[in-house]
């Protein structure tokens, strides 16, 4: 089965970034695709690479480009929501891309199941 | 369909539009802080309780574990999963639904 | 290291898109950006249930002045919707269903009535949005 996700809170702040990357991750393990994540509100800093978490706790910034590199998910940031909040290709972490709010509409239409997580 | 609720019914209405607009025969998974919505003895517990002819409640394991909650009663008929069971729940129903 | 797929194969596919509109404007985003969304979408021809819940019936309340607090003045857009699914209705070519809902409880317990929106909307009891959203294939929230 193909996943596609959105995801629409920023890392950190809220949750949804986290249960999103589990819901992947385990999708993943069990077989499953995730062709594509598309992030929107404030889920665009998700792909903010000057994001510099303490020590001790989760990258979800380099976690997302990791599992995105090993395992082909196309990680889109919409470029409306990404420009009124600095998230520019300067700043863009490994993995994603800047690309139109069209591609969540063929997230919704090419995928077997579209899950939102946010606030 | 799926339903999700990531918010506690004390600080939302998440859960409650949910339980009215929800058909009946669906599943609602509790996942983040939804899962206080599983506990019982709360104030808010019989709005799960009440309607467990209607729908079948979930409550996403390591939200529960997470939040201090593993040795909590949670309400009877509520069934724990894991991020394996969630991803069985999406695939096995037609589309999910988050209320956020 | 696995390839990624950005182009999907979407010919012919038609979907039944449910857009979820809970909160209400202005005190946050999510009203604005996902009219956005809504308004791409029509791109596609794809089937949409444009739905007002809860606080979301306040973002198509009548007489909204962004201007006062120097805020993007989003709401006269919604119009934009309403023609959308206008030409859609009208022209047998196009075989795209738009439906904007509000849920009657939700309007009635803030005091409102359809007069009060800045577009038509079918005012539908909870049981009949419930069998509506049941439907869908693809339900976008914020």
């Amino acid at each position: 089965m193909k996943f596609g996700l959105l995801v629409n809170e920023g890392p950190f702040t809220h949750q949804a970034s986290d249960s999103a990357y589990q819901f992947a991750k385990a999708a993943i393990e069990k077989g499953h695709q995730v062709p594509r994540v598309f992030f929107y509100f404030d889920g665009v800093n998700n792909a903010n690479k000057l994001s510099e978490p303490q020590s001790d706790d989760r990258n979800l910034v380099k976690l997302w480009g990791e599992l995105a590199t090993a395992h082909g998910i196309d990680l889109v940031v919409c470029v409306a929501a990404a420009l009124r909040r600095g998230i520019k290709d300067e700043i863009l972490a490994e993995g994603f891309r800047i690309s139109g709010l069209g591609q969540l509409v063929e997230l919704g239409m090419a995928m077997d199941r579209t899950l939102t997580f946010g606030d | 369909m799926l339903h999700t609720v990531n918010k506690s019914p004390f600080e939302r209405n998440a859960l409650y539009t949910c339980l009215r607009l929800a058909k009946k025969g669906s599943a609602i998974l509790l996942i983040e802080d939804g899962v206080y919505a599983a506990l019982a003895d709360t104030g808010m517990s019989e709005k799960v309780s009440s309607r467990m002819d209607d729908f079948k409640f979930y409550v996403l394991g390591p939200d529960v574990e997470t939040r201090g909650l593993g040795d909590s009663t949670l309400i009877d008929g509520v069934t724990v999963v894991d991020y394996n069971g969630f991803v069985d729940l999406a695939a096995e129903h037609s589309a999910v639904h988050s209320w956020l | 290291m696995s390839d990624v797929q950005t182009d999907f194969d979407i010919a012919g596919v038609k979907k039944r898109f449910a857009f979820i509109n809970r909160k209400a404007p202005y005190g946050s985003i999510y009203a604005l950006e996902i009219l956005e969304m809504v308004l791409i979408s029509a791109a596609f021809e794809q089937h949409a249930v444009i739905a007002f819940i809860d606080d979301g019936v306040f973002q198509i309340k009548k007489g909204q002045n962004a201007k006062v607090l120097g805020m993007k003045n989003f709401a006269p857009t919604y119009r934009i919707i309403e023609d959308e699914k206008e030409d859609a209705d009208e022209d047998d070519d196009i075989d795209m269903e738009w439906r904007i809902v509000v849920e009657e409880e939700s309007m009635t317990a803030r005091g409102l009535t359809a007069d009060d929106f800045i577009v038509g909307v079918e005012v539908l009891p909870s049981a009949e949005l419930t069998d509506l959203l049941d439907q869908q294939d693809v339900v976008l929230s914020a």
